[in-house]
């Protein structure tokens, strides 16, 4: 399908699902009532969900999403790896040991949030310094300290639930696998979508070239220990502030990017905005699912991104073959 | 004439083996340079030292007068051209997005290529005959066809130098005169190129210097017509040769 044929598309895509995540949850409302709540004029139980309740929900999944595609477009594109998404380097298992652990502990959301952004931080020094010792170029080092940091952080994450009790299982669970009922800091996630999703943009050449090879983009001239930096640096931030938005949601940061590529489109210029559009239309599609299907009971999103996700991608796959 | 590359006092190794010792060098503007040697001397690793792509042990390349490493990648890309064996990657696009990749050096605009860039690379496919394959996927060419494309990609570089490592690779007959027509054309603009060749009868054709690498480190260069002899050769490949003439041109075949 031609870039110029699903940008339109997903642009139209974005708005609908974001009216689809107003419309549904445990209290259903007409296009017309969410209408007139965004205007201010609406009912008043309707404007008090709409605007305390369920726009700042779909909106946080919808910037989440985005962050999550943009982030595995990225570190696809570093790592040359079609299996890499924002969790491969160890750095939402750090997020997730600080965050478990301080619930662990008993601590509120607001400290929850800032031992699981500490244990992220931490996580991105010890990859970035054990990864890419003296500048060199080895990106299999960066993985495989990626992976090895996670394998260690899963150890821990075992042993923090099963010292967890009742309650706190269950708000552990809900952690690991994605929550956005309690997502805080919309206005810099969208800023930092804004910005890195431009930036990564405009830099899509070098990423192009990236894709090729080293050898073959430092002879193209691409300054290939600074983009590699740069692109670490820019998806860990991408990943922590999804983190700190709805935990670790799985699914999201792998599969777009490849969907996007099954649909035809593969040049990074088109892929970015593709993937952020796609990312974050289904990423609100699948909470809003995860409200209403065992409403007014809510799910946790990472059990919808994959069961709707997968079959998909499935899909896609077989027709391209 | 000022060279375009100088190599000075270059010796290189790789993982403790040696490729070249104090090597002096310098390839000049419509040179054409063939590397023969044997499997595993360190051809590429040499190829590679001259890109700036490789760390020498000691010794300097510099380009038109100045150090490799006192250019910026970008630069040096405007200039050099390098065609590398057994690319590791993954492209996902066209074969017309992989060409384009070419003019990267030259991108002015953040959001994408001019239209002249366009046009240079159209050039480049229809100079390696791949007009009628330029919307296909890359990744769904032939070994033979993805190499007709990586030397289009090195040609929409416009640069003034080619490393090439092996630019024959995978191609059948038609298409290695085609390349090596193509390669004579750039020569005759004043470009130098400098390729691992494994076909003497090639280096014979098309190169006026030959760059023989040994063993054991040892590396022998000049004229091509001095150094393209039986003696020569079955001192650098280890095995005896049958010189056949055909049609006024010297072919060498492996004895057996």
């Amino acid at each position: 399908m031609s870039p110029r044929v699903l940008f339109p598309l997903l642009l139209c895509t974005a708005p609908l699902s974001l009216g689809f995540g107003l419309m549904n949850g445990s209290l259903p409302l007409a296009p017309i009532e969410v209408w007139h709540a965004l205007l201010g004029n609406g009912e008043g139980t309707a404007t008090e969900v709409l605007w305390q309740l369920r726009l700042p929900r779909v909106l946080a999944a919808f910037v989440c999403g985005g962050l999550l595609a943009l982030s595995g477009v990225l570190l696809q594109a570093l790592l040359r790896n079609p299996l890499a998404d924002p969790y491969i380097l160890g750095i939402s298992g750090g997020a997730a040991v600080g965050a478990l652990a301080a619930m662990l502990l008993g601590a509120g959301l607001a400290t929850t949030q800032l031992s699981s952004f500490t244990g992220a931080l931490l996580a991105i020094v010890a990859v970035f310094g054990l990864g890419f010792r003296h500048g060199e170029r080895n990106i299999y080092r960066l993985l495989l300290t990626g992976v090895v940091l996670s394998a260690g952080c899963g150890a821990l994450i075992s042993l923090l639930l099963t010292l967890a009790q009742g309650e706190q299982v269950k708000g552990m669970l809900f952690w690991l696998m994605g929550d956005l009922s309690h997502a805080q800091g919309l206005s810099l996630a969208w800023f930092v979508l804004l910005a890195v999703g431009v930036c990564a943009t405009g830099f899509s050449g070098g990423l192009d070239v990236l894709a090729g090879g080293l050898d073959k983009a430092a002879a193209l001239g691409v300054a290939v220990g600074r983009w590699q930096a740069g692109l670490y640096f820019a998806a860990a931030v991408l990943t922590v502030i999804a983190l700190q938005l709805g935990g670790s949601i799985g699914f999201v940061g792998l599969m777009i990017p490849h969907a996007i590529r099954l649909l035809g489109v593969s040049a990074h210029r088109w892929l970015i905005p593709l993937s952020i559009l796609l990312g974050g239309s289904f990423l609100v599609l699948a909470d809003t699912l995860a409200r209403m299907v065992w409403s007014p009971l809510q799910l946790p999103v990472g059990i919808f991104t994959a069961l709707l996700g997968v079959p998909v991608l499935l899909w896609l796959l077989s027709r391209r073959s | 004439m000022q060279a375009f590359l100088e190599v000075r006092k270059l010796t290189v190794a790789i993982g403790g083996k040696l490729i070249c010792r104090e090597l002096d060098m310098m390839i000049r503007p419509g040179e054409c340079w063939g590397v023969l040697g044997q499997n595993g001397v360190g051809k590429t690793t040499l190829l590679r030292t001259l890109a700036g792509l490789h760390t020498p042990q000691s010794g300097m390349v510099s380009w038109n007068g100045v150090a490799l490493a006192a250019h910026t990648r970008r630069n040096l890309a405007r200039h050099l051209g390098v065609l590398l064996q057994n690319e590791v990657g993954e492209f996902w696009g066209s074969v017309q997005e992989y060409v384009l990749l070419g003019r990267f050096p030259y991108r002015a605009s953040l959001f994408g290529y001019s239209v002249q860039d366009e046009a240079l690379a159209q050039q480049a496919l229809a100079q390696m005959e791949l007009e009628g394959l330029a919307q296909r996927p890359y990744n769904t060419l032939s070994g033979g066809e993805q190499q007709r494309a990586a030397i289009a990609q090195a040609l929409a570089q416009q640069a003034q130098c080619y490393l090439l490592d092996e630019p024959l690779q995978h191609l059948d007959l038609r298409h290695q005169a085609q390349t090596m027509q193509v390669f004579s054309r750039l020569k005759e603009q004043g470009c130098a190129l400098m390729m691992v060749l494994h076909d003497t009868l090639w280096a014979q054709r098309c190169c006026d210097h030959v760059l023989m690498q040994f063993a054991d480190g040892h590396v022998l260069h000049g004229i091509a017509q001095e150094l393209l002899t039986r003696t020569h050769l079955e001192a650098l490949y280890q095995c005896p040769l049958r010189e056949l003439s055909v049609e006024g041109e010297r072919w060498f075949v492996a004895g057996v």
